[in-house]
């Protein structure tokens, strides 16, 4: 069991929640994400999203788009995304996920990138775009490697493919809140709770994490409420990306610490 | 005639180790549907029977096999063939594939379409097939190709389009068929997104193949009318590939009709401004589906280059990737320059004004027509008409007079 599963276990015993926090690597600048990560796991993110940018993010938002395009232009890549989280891994065990697309990965080699997570201290991988149907090498060669293999299911997910990727996934299940690609959304909570009661119902294996269009404090409880805990990616973006460089990293702690009191109110 | 012995995708979508569906979970219930939908819809007489009727009353189908006796006299060589494609309704081929695809629309129930374009003719195609049904319909446009295909958007327009502009990353096609995607996941309930080429997730590819492979089982019905036998060799450009691959489709398995597939060279494939994407590319994943891509080392898109909408795509159809490693199909590439020669000449000659985009098939005459004998026939699908590249065209031709007056 590696640090992800250890720390989802000990939140279950607990009864607390998950906090799960997506930054995009390389952004606001080349140098910020370690001193973010390693901020954010103090204020109390459970898991650290790490996402790999990519020039063509079909899943995400104009705010998740920009940040990758930012982090490009900064010279982010696949490998300097693994240097970043090795470096993470020398001054925290705050369990890390990489978050990226099938291309980058593709163009880097299935096996060399999971041997290279193994190595780095990753604990697990997202990536949006290999669905079920097209993991079934990946997903052998994740299992040697004890990488977690997480997957997507949305609300458009019919009960029995819900049954399949719950058994595919190990970590967690990633639930989208709605259909939609990532970014901030009204009216949140009302949308996501029918299809999280039903995942609820079949998901039986993996903690369920809530993710896309979770902001507000008020938001993360409501959704935690229905779930293991939840992801926030987009809303903390965005605080990187509004705020004056010198204080980026104060306003997203501040942030992720009021996620983190509404999640154990 | 040889049996056809030609069988892909498999069940999952795959043309060898090409194709597939890469696409965010949302969509997987929706191309699931789509493809049982088509599976049905294939056997259904009814459905068959309007969707040929549409053919042949809406579009104007069969379009013409034509012997350009200009163009043949010009090379000396090989008979010339245009099959001609820019007749079609709206102005090329594009129309074969938004009948068939908006009448799955139908089928499903869904009242919105949406589609990407990227030199306006799918656009317009699948405006016009739309506005006829009643659906409602937004169309994907770069800003970049908006700005040299104002005629398709003042079209998409007056049909009752409403058309998006795209001004994130290279403002072209890539960028246009992104934000179709985004648009898909988030109103996929009630939304059917209309692909232009035999791009994207798994069934898309084979679907489009299949509606687009009506020009090429005319054609050889047409060549056998005219001549008792098949054609020696196919030549069509390649950008997604549609035409191409609409073309080629029913000959696959006739071993000694060769096939050539023409890709925009751009300012030359050396300079890296170009679109030859099976000339150049890698494989990789882009749009939905496993094909050859132009990227760099990281698997970062490449920007692609053509003076061409149309061919200005990074990707192409995974089924072409199939038939270059198979080597059934032959890959090559002619620059901006070359096109631009060749569809002035087309219009000179033969009095037709061949789209950029088939300009690009017209120009590798030069190349392999010398290579061919007297008795050898060629089919160069003209896939579209040039009128929407008239401003293109026309800087070139006032350049080109300037410089013969100067000189």
């Amino acid at each position: 069991m590696n640090r992800l599963s250890k720390r989802l276990e000990s939140l279950r015993r607990d009864n607390r929640k998950a906090l799960s926090l997506f930054v995009t690597a390389g952004f606001p600048s080349a140098d910020s994400t370690v001193p973010l990560v390693i901020q954010l796991a103090d204020a109390g993110a459970d898991l650290i999203e790490l996402g790999i940018p990519f020039s063509d993010p079909i899943a995400d938002g104009p705010t998740i788009q920009n940040s990758s395009e930012v982090a490009l232009r900064n010279g982010m890549s696949l490998p300097k995304t693994l240097e970043i989280a090795r470096e993470i891994r020398k001054q925290s065990d705050v369990p890390l996920v990489l978050m990226g697309y099938a291309n980058p990965i593709y163009a880097y080699g299935l096996m060399k990138f999971l041997g290279s997570c193994k190595e780095t201290g990753i604990d697990g991988t997202i990536i949006p775009d290999m669905p079920l149907e097209e993991s079934e090498e990946y997903r052998t060669m994740a299992q040697q490697c004890d990488i977690a293999t997480i997957f997507l299911a949305a609300p458009t997910t019919p009960p029995e493919r819900l049954v399949q990727l719950d058994q595919a996934s190990s970590g967690f299940l990633y639930c989208v809140s709605i259909t939609g690609v990532t970014g901030e959304r009204q009216a949140l909570a009302a949308q996501a709770e029918s299809f999280l009661r039903r995942a609820r119902a079949s998901v039986k294996k993996n903690p369920l994490l809530v993710g896309f269009g979770i902001s507000t404090p008020e938001d993360a409880r409501r959704v935690a409420a229905l779930s293991d805990g939840i992801i926030v990616g987009s809303a903390l973006v965005k605080i990187l990306q509004n705020a004056n460089a010198h204080h980026a990293i104060d306003h997203a702690v501040e942030y992720a610490r009021s996620l983190r009191e509404a999640l154990d109110s | 005639m040889t049996l056809n012995e030609y069988h892909q995708p498999d069940d999952l979508g795959h043309f060898g180790k090409f194709g597939g569906r890469f696409v965010p979970e949302t969509l997987i219930t929706a191309l699931q549907d789509l493809e049982h939908a088509y599976a049905v819809t294939r056997r259904d007489p009814v459905f068959q029977k309007e969707l040929q009727s549409l053919l042949r009353d809406y579009v104007g189908r069969p379009t013409p096999l034509y012997f350009a006796r200009q163009l043949t006299k010009k090379y000396g060589k090989g008979k010339i063939y245009l099959k001609r494609e820019d007749l079609c309704h709206t102005g090329a081929h594009k129309i074969n594939n938004t009948v068939g695809q908006i009448l799955l629309a139908k089928y499903l129930g869904k009242p919105r379409i949406i589609a990407e374009t990227g030199a306006g003719q799918h656009g317009v195609a699948t405006a016009t097939v739309a506005t006829m049904m009643g659906l409602e319909c937004a169309v994907y446009m770069g800003t970049e190709d908006m700005a040299r295909q104002e005629i398709n958007v003042t079209r998409m327009k007056l049909l009752g389009a409403e058309v998006i502009p795209v001004s994130s990353g290279t403002r072209t096609l890539k960028d246009a068929t992104n934000e179709a995607l985004r648009d898909w996941v988030t109103n996929v309930r009630n939304t059917f997104y209309v692909i232009g080429s035999v791009v994207g997730p798994h069934p898309y590819p084979m679907i489009v193949r299949d509606f687009q492979s009506v020009i090429g089982r005319e054609t050889k019905e047409q060549m056998h009318a005219l001549h008792g036998r098949l054609p020696d060799y196919l030549v069509a450009c390649v950008g997604g590939g549609s035409n191409s691959l609409g073309l080629f489709y029913d000959f696959l398995s006739d071993h000694d009709v060769k096939m050539i597939g023409v890709e925009a060279a751009g300012l030359g494939v050396e300079s890296g401004h170009h679109a030859a994407t099976l000339t150049a590319g890698t494989p990789g994943v882009l749009h939905g589906s496993y094909s050859y891509v132009l990227q760099d080392a990281d698997g970062q898109i490449k920007s692609a280059h053509s003076i061409s909408a149309g061919l200005d795509y990074p990707g192409v159809g995974p089924e072409h990737s199939h038939l270059k490693d198979t080597g059934r199909v032959a890959y090559v590439s002619v620059t901006d320059d070359e096109a631009l020669a060749a569809g002035l000449e087309l219009t000179r000659l033969e009095g037709i004004l061949p789209a950029l985009e088939s300009s690009h098939a017209l120009a590798y005459l030069d190349t392999l027509s010398p290579q061919t004998s007297v008795d050898d026939l060629i089919v160069v699908n003209l896939s579209g008409r040039g009128e929407k590249d008239l401003p293109t065209i026309t800087r070139a031709f006032v350049k080109g007079e300037a410089e013969k007056a100067s000189s």
